[in-house]
């Protein structure tokens, strides 16, 4: 991709614009960035060879000299970025989310989080859905690398509006964040009123029966499987959880207390993510029954997107499925 | 004029204090907290512009012990200073106090970054240079590395970074004492040429005696003249320098000295008193 094609728009934007709008989380984070480049002047940028991908490379175009490309060195990205933490900045530091996760974890373990560095670790291309460039580069491992970090909080956007809110969010907050952004367009999933708040969930609706806590791109496909399951006569509700870390638990016993099962989807291994976080509260809490919709302790492949979450039974039609096989 | 003695003396004084502690912990690092001990005392009672009793005044140069387990190295100059009391360094080690095992910047004051596991200090060094000169601050920040510690990758990413960002308000401090836990650097892994390697890659280099108080204070005034590249200062060490029982020995990189062995060696650097 050259130079030019990657810059996509300069224009002034605000976090309501990002509403009902279908793009790419990572679309919505490049544009976002530039705008709390302009309100605040701590913000700063850096980025290991992929800002084109990362859609950082937005913000080194509005602020060449807040932006810093550390080229393929994802480790010293993350100590650098410490560093200027360290010095008073706001840095956001972005890469592909298995280096980022992967590469770095013990920089951010013993560096940024164990000195408690005020860090945003945004990371594009989580999951499957990186699609064709295969296993190597789908992260399904992320969010398990980071949760089990003290001081990390972790949060998976849904959709574009979410990610705009989580991103401003993350940068008024003293902390290490993780936010973890997806390659793919996704569709616009949260109402217009919707409110971002680090640890806190946002219920759609809750069922009588069946609930399905999800986040990511795995929100969409919830709602659609709600659809289907409440025609069938099946309560089912739908639960955004885009803080992995800390979670919404006062949420989840509500939840839970409503529910004959629970489904966690995530565009993630099943071990460690989301559904690991809510099945470890549930289980000590409140236990109930518990699926866990998510790639199944296996790497990726290579594929279309679409294809791969059919492959990997990250859609709607499989949480329906799974669904009326554990309903009993 | 620079007051030699009183830097050889507060030297001797930071020895003193390194073995107690490391005696009374029982365990620690012995052999590169003495190695580093003049070029430490040089940087907070000669070079370095900090506030003992204002720890994070804006205005402070930084100092990045990449380094870690030289932590007791750290702790006393800090206590000398009069960042906390002398007393403390007796809880090294120990459940509940601030000075663990390696640097944590969230226990203790004057600690700028937690460090330890090795090869990542150089990184946040870099990262703090960058944002002092994005706030137009004249602070200089100092790192100190181990020698076995550049065989880290890292290293050589942020070696680069420092280059390509042309960090002159930073100072590389390698003590050079050629001995790893394993045994000799050259042996274990050969990281020879130093001085080449870094001017390859665009970073100014001056090789010192990292035990001739004279050459340390000229290398930490000339690194200040240095424009548009950062700077290293190559330091030729003995690991366990000042205390001939522990000299040159990587027995005594992490084990800390038996109370008749401190006794020996106070004995030893109390007859070198001024």
């Amino acid at each position: 991709m050259g130079k030019t094609e990657c810059i996509l728009s300069m224009s002034k934007v605000s976090v309501k614009d990002f509403f009902g709008k279908d793009m790419a989380t990572r679309d919505a984070y490049g544009h976002i960035l530039v705008e709390l480049g302009k309100n605040n002047p701590h913000i700063v940028v850096l980025d290991a060879d992929l800002s084109c991908s990362t859609k950082t490379a937005l913000f080194a175009k509005n602020f060449p000299d807040r932006f810093f490309n550390m080229g393929i060195a994802e480790q010293d990205m993350m100590g650098t970025a410490a560093g200027l933490a360290l010095s008073g900045k706001i840095p956001f530091a972005s890469t592909f989310a298995i280096f980022a996760t992967g590469r770095a974890w013990e920089q951010i373990r013993q560096t940024i989080c164990y000195s408690n560095a005020n860090v945003k670790i945004v990371a594009t291309h989580g999951g499957i859905t990186v699609g064709e460039d295969g296993a190597t580069h789908q992260a399904l491992e992320d969010v398990a690398l980071m949760r089990v970090i003290p001081t990390m909080t972790v949060i998976v956007p849904a959709d574009a509006y979410e990610t705009a809110q989580c991103i401003i969010s993350a940068s008024e907050y003293n902390g290490p964040v993780y936010i973890r952004l997806g390659r793919a367009k996704v569709p616009s999933v949260l109402p217009e009123e919707y409110n971002f708040k680090i640890g806190k969930a946002y219920v759609f609706n809750i069922g009588k029966e069946v609930n399905i806590i999800a986040n990511g791109m795995m929100v969409a496909e919830a709602l659609k499987a709600s659809e289907i399951l409440n025609k069938e006569g099946i309560s089912t509700g739908v639960i955004n959880f885009p803080t992995v870390k800390p979670l919404d638990e006062v949420s989840l016993l509500q939840i839970a207390r409503s529910s004959k099962l629970i489904i966690t989807a995530e565009e993630h291994s099943i071990i460690g993510g989301l559904g690991s976080a809510v099945s470890e509260f549930l289980s000590e809490n409140y236990p109930v029954k518990i699926k866990r919709i998510g790639v199944k302790d296996t790497f990726g492949c290579s594929g279309s997107w679409k294809e791969l979450m059919k492959y990997y039974g990250l859609t709607a039609e499989n949480i329906v499925k799974v669904v009326r096989e554990n309903l009993t | 004029m620079t007051d030699l003695s009183f830097l050889r003396e507060m030297a001797r004084k930071l020895r003193v204090e390194i073995l107690k502690m490391l005696t009374k912990a029982g365990s620690g690092h012995t052999g590169g907290s003495l190695s580093a001990a003049d070029i430490v005392t040089a940087l907070y009672f000669y070079k370095m512009r900090h506030d003992p009793k204002n720890p994070k005044w804006e205005g402070r140069d930084r100092f990045v012990l990449s380094k870690g387990h030289a932590a007791p190295l750290l702790y006393a100059v800090l206590a000398l200073c009069g960042y906390f009391d002398v007393a403390l360094l007796q809880t090294l080690r120990q459940i509940n106090s601030p000075l663990q095992g390696h640097p944590c910047c969230k226990s203790l004051p004057g600690i700028e970054v937690s460090t330890g596991s090795l090869g990542q200090g150089l990184s946040v060094a870099n990262g703090l240079a960058l944002g002092l000169k994005l706030n137009r601050s004249s602070s200089r920040v100092y790192c100190l590395l181990g020698d076995g510690e550049i065989q880290e990758g890292q290293i050589w990413e942020a070696s680069m970074t420092a280059s390509h960002y042309k960090l002159d308000n930073l100072c590389a401090i390698i003590d050079n004492n050629d001995l790893q836990i394993d045994g000799c650097c050259r042996e274990v892994m050969n990281i020879y040429p130093i001085d080449e390697k870094f001017k390859a890659f665009g970073w100014h280099v001056i090789k010192i005696d990292g035990h001739n108080m004279e050459e340390i204070v000229a290398a930490l005034d000339e690194v200040e003249k240095i424009k548009n590249k950062p700077s290293l200062i190559l330091a030729k060490t003995i690991k366990g320098k000042g205390v001939s029982i522990f000299e040159g020995k990587a027995k005594y990189h992490g084990v800390a000295p038996t109370s008749e062995e401190l006794e020996i060696a106070l004995k030893e650097l109390n007859n070198g008193k001024n």
